[in-house]
């Protein structure tokens, strides 16, 4: 088995490149904020990030101007309201503009999908009648040629980099991951490289002891990141919950230039690594961040010698 | 302790208003805030087999707390199914599984048609809004939508700057022209009044005032000269079971509905 453990300033070191599109994905769970500080901390410059809720990792990455474009499906801070510096970029190119390309939620699952499975689009049932094709000259149309019915079409994406946090993997990379699945899995078969980062390595055996719940093969991964709370202030179902108290602040800190750039110095720049910045959340944070525990019974697949 | 139904907000009587109108729904789409609320009193009362969908991908869901998201973990934690997005779109909502979706807007138009993508233009907005999310695919696909929005000029609009989902198109059978699986909107829940589209040309009219509104008022909020149904009735107040379940159960906290 190869052992892919990288660091997280390694990792991205390797496989991040500016100019390059990369696509941080988690459905409001598992979204690596640690990914995306470090590629800050790189001063990477003109990405293409790739996201369905571009989320606070977003807000900051762009605040940063590591992005020159986005491609998304919904825009908002979850539960909380607008995403300040996305929208501070848009309407005003403070402090860098920038393009955008915009679908609905289907549209962007789907092209992860055409993308994964190597095929040139992906049909689905939306679009039609509303105004989004007329500002997204790549959502299309194609005839069916069974029925002669015409359905909408968005082409394959795929990312140069896909970053996906997951629960545990072991030193190859096979991932396992439960809760809200998102599209990690279609994302990361997309992807022309793939950096997982986990809570926990596990040995290979713990794998191989529920393979139904691993979603991504080592065979796709290229790096793996032992990075705890690396989602924070995100969740991991079963590991931490959610900091709502940081997505309600980010929505003051981020309404100013000044003020977003002041947190990124001291949050971002201000630590060298994860662990510095997990020690400035401090513990007592963490723990509050706890959930109460709720296994799943085991199952038994049987034993076939 | 009991709850006197007396001094309920605007947005108790929406939540309440909306619960009530998915009596005998099996399936229903959710989103955070009142449409959450409104399905969980419902499956309290009116509509107790109601499964609750999340674009996130729980099917069944169950949340022992309010969730603060639509991606909450306490969605996961005890649901029927969780799955991943391309399945929840494909094989619940475009597969005809949804019965009924709620959705709101920063603007609505008469045909129920929605906008969350932009006020001004699009290339240079005045105010940049979410975007669809799945809102486009769930508008078109799910069999019926209701929306719950509160009334005002800003958001009843003649007009709508951008047509992110579809309700009724330009009216009459504009959906079935296009193809739409879905039967589209049906009901508007707002602050004042409930509103349907039950006329030829499928628009907006007012069918129910809230106690205390009079017509003038509604139609002092919305941004055309909206049509009111043949026949008007009150919406009833909520009871004082409807409200233990709001303030005591659901939203102890009054996150939703002050």
């Amino acid at each position: 088995m190869t052992n892919k453990q990288v660091s997280m300033q390694e990792a991205i070191a390797t496989y991040v490149r500016d100019g390059m599109s990369l696509a941080i994905e988690g459905f409001t769970a598992f979204i690596c904020f640690a990914a995306g500080h470090e590629i800050i901390r790189q001063q990477r410059k003109d990405l293409t990030l790739i996201r369905m809720t571009p989320d606070l990792i977003y807000d900051q990455m762009i605040a940063a101007c590591v992005a020159s474009k986005l491609v998304f499906s919904y825009l908002g801070n979850p539960g909380v309201g607008s995403l300040h510096c996305i929208r501070r970029a848009l309407e005003k190119s403070i402090p860098c503009p920038l393009e955008i390309e915009e679908y609905s939620h289907y549209g962007m699952v789907g092209r992860y999908m055409a993308g994964a499975m190597r095929m040139p689009f992906f049909p689905l049932r939306s679009y039609v009648g509303t105004d989004m094709p007329k500002v997204n000259p790549d959502i299309r149309w194609v005839d069916s040629p069974y029925t002669g019915e015409t359905i909408a079409i968005v082409p394959p994406l795929n990312p140069d980099v896909a970053i996906i946090h997951v629960q545990r993997a072991d030193a190859e990379g096979n991932s396992q991951l439960w809760g809200l699945l998102g599209c990690q899995k279609e994302v990361a078969f997309a992807a022309s490289k793939v950096i997982v980062v986990v809570e926990e390595i596990v040995d290979e055996s713990v794998i191989r002891a529920d393979p139904n719940r691993t979603l991504i093969p080592g065979l796709i991964v290229d790096a793996v990141v032992h990075e705890p709370y690396g989602a924070h202030p995100s969740y991991v179902q079963g590991y931490y919950d959610r900091d709502n108290d940081f997505y309600l602040s980010w929505d003051e800190v981020s309404r100013e230039q000044d003020k977003t750039e002041a947190w990124l110095n001291e949050w971002v720049y201000g630590v060298k690594s994860r662990t510095e910045y997990l020690d400035k959340v401090g513990e007592t944070k963490l723990r509050t961040l706890n959930p109460g525990t709720a296994p799943a019974p085991s199952i038994d697949y049987g034993a076939y010698a | 302790m009991t709850i006197q139904a007396s001094g309920y907000t605007a947005s108790e009587m929406m939540i309440v208003a909306a619960a009530r109108a998915l009596v005998g729904v099996r399936t229903v789409f959710v989103g955070v805030g009142l449409p959450n609320i409104a399905c969980n009193l419902a499956r309290h009362t009116v509509a107790p087999d109601l499964q609750l969908i999340y674009e996130s991908g729980v099917y069944g869901a169950q949340p022992a707390r309010l969730p603060l998201s639509i991606g909450d973990p306490t969605l996961v934690t005890g649901a029927t199914s969780v799955i991943s997005m391309v399945d929840l779109f494909g094989l619940y909502l475009q597969r005809g599984l949804v019965d009924v979706a709620l959705l709101g807007g920063a603007q609505i138009d008469r045909y129920g048609n929605l906008n969350t993508t932009v006020i001004g233009s699009y290339e240079n907005p005045k105010v940049r809004l979410p975007g669809s999310g799945g809102a486009c695919e769930i508008a078109i696909n799910a069999n019926k939508v209701y929306m719950i929005m509160r009334l005002g000029n800003r958001s009843f609009v003649d007009k709508l700057d951008f047509l992110t989902s579809p309700g009724h198109l330009d009216g009459g059978d504009a959906r079935e022209r296009m193809g739409y699986p879905g039967q589209g909107p049906q009901l508007v829940i707002t602050d004042k009044a409930i509103l349907d589209f039950n006329n030829g040309e499928r628009e907006m009219q007012i069918t129910s005032l809230h106690p205390g509104v009079n017509l003038d008022d509604v139609k002092a909020n919305v941004g055309w000269d909206i049509r009111v149904a043949d026949r008007i009735g009150e919406t009833p107040a909520p009871s004082d079971e409807e409200m233990h379940l709001v303030r005591i159960e659901l939203d102890p906290q009054g996150m939703y509905r002050g």
